[in-house]
């Protein structure tokens, strides 16, 4: 089995336009990922348990049911149902962000609840309201606790924005298996991928690290 | 000052707080003394309001603490409280710990907060401990910083829920030390303690508690010497 340099060579543009999509698919769901979360996070830990009820079952059905099936209901279901035609950027980034989403509102809950709960009362007793001592107290310790899982989260992301690819939504993986239905190749397309994945989430990795020393160490 | 009248504390079916009447005066040192799961510590925490009350009235300067129309976190301003566990913000230093609340509830400016701060820590013998973080100091240090933090808000009432239970025997005596002169220069004091002779010492009165109500209340003396009750006497003999 020779490794043919020439057509990784001559793919060359379409994985860098895959590598694009793949990268803005990702921020994207970092970013819309996040504030859902953050949103359903709290919604569930609202003390009236009915009206938790919406959040808690949001994150177990996104949690609950793999990303394939979420990715095929968006785009062949719910997409067309609202703009009458199918658009495949659209759905991956509604699917990537609406699941991430699920994982981020557990990290947020996680990290706020993970706080002893004797920092609430001795801010409560000094006077501060509950939203003070959220602010001052509570999410500055729980931030520092969330950072790690949260990079996890983005790494898991940038990897599953993968299954994109079979919507036809063109990012790297798409291109991956193009060029291995043109050429008939395995090697070149997939290690060329692997590769590309691993520059992404080890630079993510290594950013997340430089983040997570900084707020340890000030 | 303080005024509890039938106050009453349940967690789900299991009851508290039974029927608590009593009446506390400006300058008052009131130590509460008792078994564990006795009520003691919930009965101080009724005090402002950390427990929510089942039934039955608390006053705080004639203002009711049970009544929903209460702005409660105006009147916790007033009321200060050290912890067992010192309940320190561990992601400030000493200094902001003990500005934060001056600063953010009573908005004093940043120069003003940190000149009382530093007088307080000096108070309390920390002078020196004014930039570094929590985790750096032994525990009695900690539990002077949680003092000096709440007094920092200056607080008419200040409320001690067993402030040296989780203390090396050896670091008791610096926090009893600071409570004491507290005592001396007239602020009205709730102390749950296991310290009996700091109750005896620095008490004006003595309320031993069991099961939910105050079995007895009298002057150290009488408590410790002359305990009228049973479960008081019972009680006193394990412990003394």
């Amino acid at each position: 089995m020779g490794f043919d340099f020439g057509i990784v060579k001559e793919y060359i543009p379409f994985f860098l336009k895959g590598t694009g999509l793949t990268i803005g698919l990702s921020l994207a769901g970092i970013f819309l990922g996040t504030i859902i979360g953050l949103f359903i996070g709290l919604g569930k830990m609202q003390s009236n348990k009915w009206l938790a009820l919406p959040f808690v079952w949001y994150i177990n059905f996104f949690r609950g049911t793999p990303l394939f099936v979420q990715i095929l209901l968006i785009h062949f279901g719910v997409v067309p149902y609202f703009i009458g035609e199918t658009n495949a950027i659209a759905a991956a980034i509604i699917a990537l962000s609406l699941n991430a989403a699920a994982y981020i509102a557990e990290i947020f809950r996680a990290g706020i609840q993970s706080i002893d709960k004797g920092q609430m009362e001795a801010s409560r007793s000094l006077g501060m309201t509950h939203v003070q001592a959220m602010k001052h107290v509570i999410l500055p310790q729980a931030v520092k606790r969330m950072i790690p899982p949260l990079g996890n989260e983005f790494i898991v992301l940038i990897k599953e924005s993968s299954i994109a690819a079979i919507i036809a939504a063109p990012e790297l993986m798409y291109w991956s298996r193009a060029m291995q239905g043109q050429y008939y190749k395995v090697w070149e397309p997939y290690i060329s991928a692997a590769v590309i994945y691993l520059v992404l989430t080890l630079t993510l990795s290594f950013v997340l690290n430089r983040i997570e020393r900084r707020l340890t160490t000030g | 000052m303080i005024k509890v009248e039938k106050l009453k504390k349940s967690f789900g079916s299991l009851e508290v707080l039974k029927d608590i009447n009593i009446t506390i005066q400006p300058r008052e040192v009131c130590v509460v003394i008792g078994p564990s799961g006795s009520g003691k510590s919930t009965f101080l925490r009724c005090l402002n309001m950390l427990e929510t009350v089942t039934a039955g009235k608390v006053f705080i300067e004639d203002v009711d603490l049970t009544d929903k129309k209460t702005n409660i976190n105006k009147i916790r301003t007033e009321v200060g409280m050290v912890f067992q566990h010192f309940n320190l913000f561990p992601h400030l230093t000493v200094l902001e710990n003990i500005t934060l609340a001056p600063k953010k509830v009573r908005n004093r400016p940043n120069d003003f907060a940190k000149t009382k701060a530093l007088e307080l820590l000096q108070k309390v013998g920390l002078s020196d401990k004014a930039n570094v973080y929590p985790d750096s100091l032994s525990g009695g240090q900690k539990q002077r910083v949680a003092i000096a933090r709440a007094l920092a808000m200056e607080p008419k009432i200040m409320l001690f829920d067993e402030p040296t239970s989780a203390l090396d025997p050896e670091m008791v005596g610096e926090v009893l030390e600071v409570m004491k002169q507290l005592a001396k220069e007239g602020m009205t004091m709730v102390i749950v303690t296991h310290e009996m002779g700091f109750a005896r010492e620095v008490g004006n009165r003595v309320i031993f508690m069991d099961q939910g109500f105050i079995v007895e209340e009298n002057s150290p003396v009488q408590i410790f010497d002359f305990p009228k009750h049973e479960r008081t006497k019972s009680f006193l003999s394990k412990v003394l």
